[in-house]
């Protein structure tokens, strides 16, 4: 009998493989595979909350050895799996708004012609996250992380006859391609460094004092350059927005919930880093900070339901990352946990929106949906209201942990922090105010009507948890940690401050408005990092690969390849002349050097 | 009395009118015959050393068997090589080496 | 050997040395060859060496030179028609055996231990005798017989030598010489098969 973990971590990927098999070469119907699918994850995530009640408040963090993967003498390779609290709550988190994703897909994904692709890719996904929560040990995070990029490629990719989806996917893939180099660096590093792969054993050599100065704080940046690429902070967050030419759902299980917060958890995971190494986390707790202000400010402009979602999601990450520089990890994952849901909320909610929309997904061709889909509208504004952190929604509850740890720590970062604040409740009630009030001004938003149950009902329960994840009675027994700040006046006026200030400019300015009073380019082109990019490119790789090239053509090609056969030919045309065919002159030659020999070895002594 | 350097002089010399044949003639058979000179050449001197290099009063035989062995070896060697001399000249009618140029590159 | 001997035997092998390079008629050549190997012989004779000299005899004047005549006349090879003479190769062959000449001159000029005559390199029976190994009982050990008589056992020597010292190699010449035999025979088949 397999143990738990193992059946969580690998029923996904055979369930991925039997899809795929099942609907390409038996011709299944693709419903069947769906509901196949949907009922695995359904099985995880039963079991994952068997994990969590199961074990006791006292009992101690265990690794579960599954098996050997590859054995090199003295460095194993293993897949095991973690079970400490960490672990657990965050495969809840994952196993769960994975089953609501796999329901609400049921809906949204109704009609796709590649629904059982769909459905093989995100099991594959729930197989690859599943494996990064349980890792004991760096190979292992790393394998699950890449395959993590991979499901992540095939599922934004999913509409891949588009070209802006395929070109999506490209781009999601080699930015995070940058990033685990770096990480792969920073492994390697640590490996020379402890010898060991496993975090109880870099951990122990850290102790140990066999890594100090300049090379730790590299290795530990080289680790957080894989946080970058993943959870898209800055100056890799360029491939977040884009990737939302995905199905929404995917969505909100790969690009808001889980996924991207992989980054977060592998920063909380390797803290014992981050803690030992102080140039480090400052660098990683501005680089959050800095993404979260510069992410806050682009979605203020944009005009796509899913862009503006996707910037927020990239600000809330840089709050989970400015958390964990911090040394405020449990804030971080108390966010990341509340934050998964609120925000799958929001994602499935504006899936909801667009597939009652017929596809639309700019705000701006929408407006007065707030009476034709009431559930979605009052779900929606639940989820928007965690995550402007209403007081005494979840999100109030994690977001001033983090504005506590920002406060003690760094003040800087607490002004960017409750900026950031203000922003978020800026744009969000801007996108609800946009998209929900006023009249329909198109007739895609004048037609819809309210989604069917299967998609409503993730959304009840997500709005649930929205609201009551942070209070303890949930937190304290699924979260993967939970804070329980003391009332700070200053922090809790500061964010009450922000919200009143943030969403009531935005009702201002946009209430009853048919198009954006505001246009600022620089947000709007979000800060044109893009173009940077691209100009970098053009500019640096061109003149790169021109270099190649001319090395390639001139020195490789014209002096080694061809010039070595262009000699050997010279030579063979050359001394072709001395074979003469008469023997004599062979004769002659032959004497000729007999005597220089003889010179050599009896004279010239 | 003879020295060692006569003899090896003597010997030399053949050794040269053979070298000269082998460049100078063009009949394959009069080339075959001055390789022998020169071998023969080779021998005297081995045989010169062998006597002036004394062992126990007694020549150093080592010399000796080594002409022995040269001696045995030129006889196979003339017998193959006057053999394929033979099938040669029946492919081309000549001894001429001149004519004898399909090795020419 | 006197001076006087050596002198004459040398020049009649280098002369019919000279008359095998620059005879026309190859039948002549060949009897020159046969001419100045006598001479050879001779000079190994004077060396002490008379095995070797009457094998010189025997295998070259005798054998080698009749297989030389043989072919000879069995290809009817009559003296050559002048060709024109090809002036460089001529030149340069010449010149290449001078250069041979004088290197072994200058060679052998300084070769100290080449000065010593045979005077200063006597045979010594008696000691050769004193030095060979005891023979078991009941046998007798006829070199040292003959060096006590002051006679040179030369063959006996020699062939001490060649099946103690060398039985591999002469094994060895053996299968050569069979090779040879074969290959030959296969050579001068008509058609090859």
């Amino acid at each position: 009998m397999p143990s738990t973990p193992a059946i969580i971590l690998f029923l996904p990927l055979a369930v991925a493989a039997f899809v795929l098999l099942a609907s390409k070469g038996f011709k299944l119907n693709a419903t069947v595979c769906a509901l196949v699918s949907t009922a695995s994850v359904a099985i995880t995530l039963v079991l994952s909350l068997a994990l969590i009640f199961g074990a006791k408040s006292d009992s101690p963090d265990e690794v579960v050895k599954l098996f050997t993967w590859a054995d090199f003498g003295s460095l194993q390779l293993e897949i095991n799996a973690t079970l400490d609290r960490l672990s657990r709550g965050m495969l809840f988190v994952v196993t769960f708004i994975g089953t609501l994703v796999h329901v609400f897909s049921l809906g949204y994904m109704k009609d796709d012609a590649g629904k059982a692709r769909y459905y093989a890719g995100l099991s594959l996904f729930m197989f690859s996250m599943t494996g990064i929560v349980l890792a004991d040990n760096f190979a292992m995070m790393f394998i699950f992380w890449e395959l993590v990029g991979v499901s992540s490629y095939i599922l934004i990719g999913h509409w891949y006859t588009k070209d802006s989806a395929a070109d999506a996917a490209k781009k999601a893939f080699l930015t995070n391609r940058i990033g685990d180099f770096g990480f792969m660096i920073g492994i390697l590093i640590l490996f020379g460094a402890t010898g060991s792969i496993t975090f109880a054993g870099v951990e122990q050599g850290l102790t140990a004092g066999v890594l100090t100065g300049g090379l730790l704080t590299a290795a530990t940046l080289c680790i957080f350059c894989g946080a970058v690429g993943k959870s898209a902070q800055f100056p890799l967050h360029v491939w977040l927005p884009d990737a939302m030419e995905g199905p929404t759902p995917v969505s909100a299980l790969i690009h808001a919930a889980t996924m991207v917060a992989a980054g977060v958890y592998m920063l909380v995971r390797v803290s014992f880093l981050i803690g030992v190494s102080e140039n480090a986390a400052t660098i990683i707790a501005y680089v959050g900070g800095f993404t979260a202000l510069i992410a806050a400010l682009m979605a203020t402009q944009q005009d796509d339901i899913k862009r503006i979602l996707a910037y927020s999601t990239l600000s809330q990450l840089g709050y989970m990352v400015m958390a964990v520089g911090l040394a405020a990890g449990e804030a971080a994952m108390f966010h990341l946990f509340t934050h998964a849901f609120f925000k799958a909320l929001l994602f499935l909610g504006s899936g909801a929106v667009i597939y009652a929309c017929h596809h639309e997904q700019d705000i701006w061709k929408m407006g007065g949906l707030k009476d034709k889909m009431k559930g979605t509208f009052a779900t929606f504004a639940i989820g928007t209201a965690a995550l402007i952190a209403v007081p005494f929604t979840s999100g109030f509850f994690s977001k001033e942990a983090i504005l506590e740890a920002a406060l003690h720590h760094d003040m800087l970062l607490f002004l960017c922090a409750a900026g950031v604040a203000l922003l978020t409740a800026f744009y969000m009630t801007r996108l609800v105010v946009v998209a929900f009030f006023g009249k329909a001004r198109t007739g895609h938003s004048d037609h819809a009507t309210e989604v069917p149950m299967i998609m409503l009902a993730p959304l009840m329960l997500l709005a649930f948890l929205s609201i009551f994840s942070g209070y303890s009675i949930i937190a304290d027994t699924l979260s993967p940690a939970a804070v329980h700040s003391e009332f700070n006046l200053a922090i809790f006026l500061t964010s009450l401050g922000a919200l009143i200030a943030g969403a009531g400019g935005a009702w201002i300015l946009y209430a009853g408005k048919d198009k954006d009073p505001l246009n600022i380019g620089i947000f709007r082109n979000k800060f044109y990092f893009d173009e940077l990019y691209s100009v970098i490119i053009k500019f640096a790789q061109d003149k790169f690969a021109m270099v190649v090239s001319a090395v390639d053509d001139l020195f490789i090609d014209s002096l080694c390849v061809n010039g070595i056969s262009r000699a050997v030919n010279g030579f063979g045309l050359l001394l072709r002349r001395l074979q003469s065919g008469n023997l004599q002159g062979y004769a002659f030659v032959f004497g000729l050097g007999i005597l220089v020999i003889l010179y050599i070895a009896l004279i010239n002594t | 009395m003879v020295t060692l350097n006569a003899y090896l002089l003597v010997s030399g010399l053949l050794f040269a009118i053979g070298f000269a044949g082998v460049l100078l003639r063009r009949n394959i058979i009069i080339i075959f015959m001055c390789l022998e000179l020169m071998l023969s050449a080779s021998n005297l001197s081995l045989v010169a050393f062998s006597r002036f290099n004394t062992v126990n009063g007694l020549p150093n035989y080592n010399g000796q068997i080594l002409v022995f062995f040269i001696i045995a070896v030129a006889a196979a060697e003339v017998a193959v090589g006057l053999a394929i001399i033979v099938a040669l000249f029946r492919a081309r009618r000549t001894t001429h080496v001149e004519d004898m140029n399909s090795m020419k590159g | 050997m006197p001076p006087v001997a050596f002198i004459i035997f040398s020049v009649i092998m280098l002369v019919f040395g000279v008359l095998v390079v620059v005879n026309r008629n190859p039948v002549a050549s060949a009897l020159s060859l046969v001419v100045s190997f006598l001479g050879l012989a001779a000079l190994f004779v004077s060396l002490d060496a008379y095995f070797v000299g009457v094998v010189q005899i025997l295998v070259y004047a005798g054998a080698v030179m009749v297989l030389f005549l043989f072919i000879i006349m069995l290809l009817d090879l009559k003296a050559e028609a002048r060709r024109k003479i090809n002036v460089v190769p001529m030149i340069g062959g010449c010149v290449l055996t001078a250069v041979l000449v004088l290197q072994l001159v200058s060679v052998l000029n300084t070769f100290e231990p080449g000065k010593k005559s045979l005077v200063e390199a006597p045979l010594d029976y008696a000691a050769a005798a004193a030095a060979r190994p005891a023979v078991p009982e009941g046998k007798s050990d006829t070199i040292k017989r003959d060096l006590r008589e002051n006679k040179l056992p030369d063959v006996r020597l020699l062939g001490e030598q060649l099946f103690t010292k060398f039985p591999f190699h002469l094994q060895i010449a053996g299968v050569l010489l069979l090779v040879s035999t074969v290959g030959v025979v296969i050579l001068s088949k008509r058609e090859l098969k």
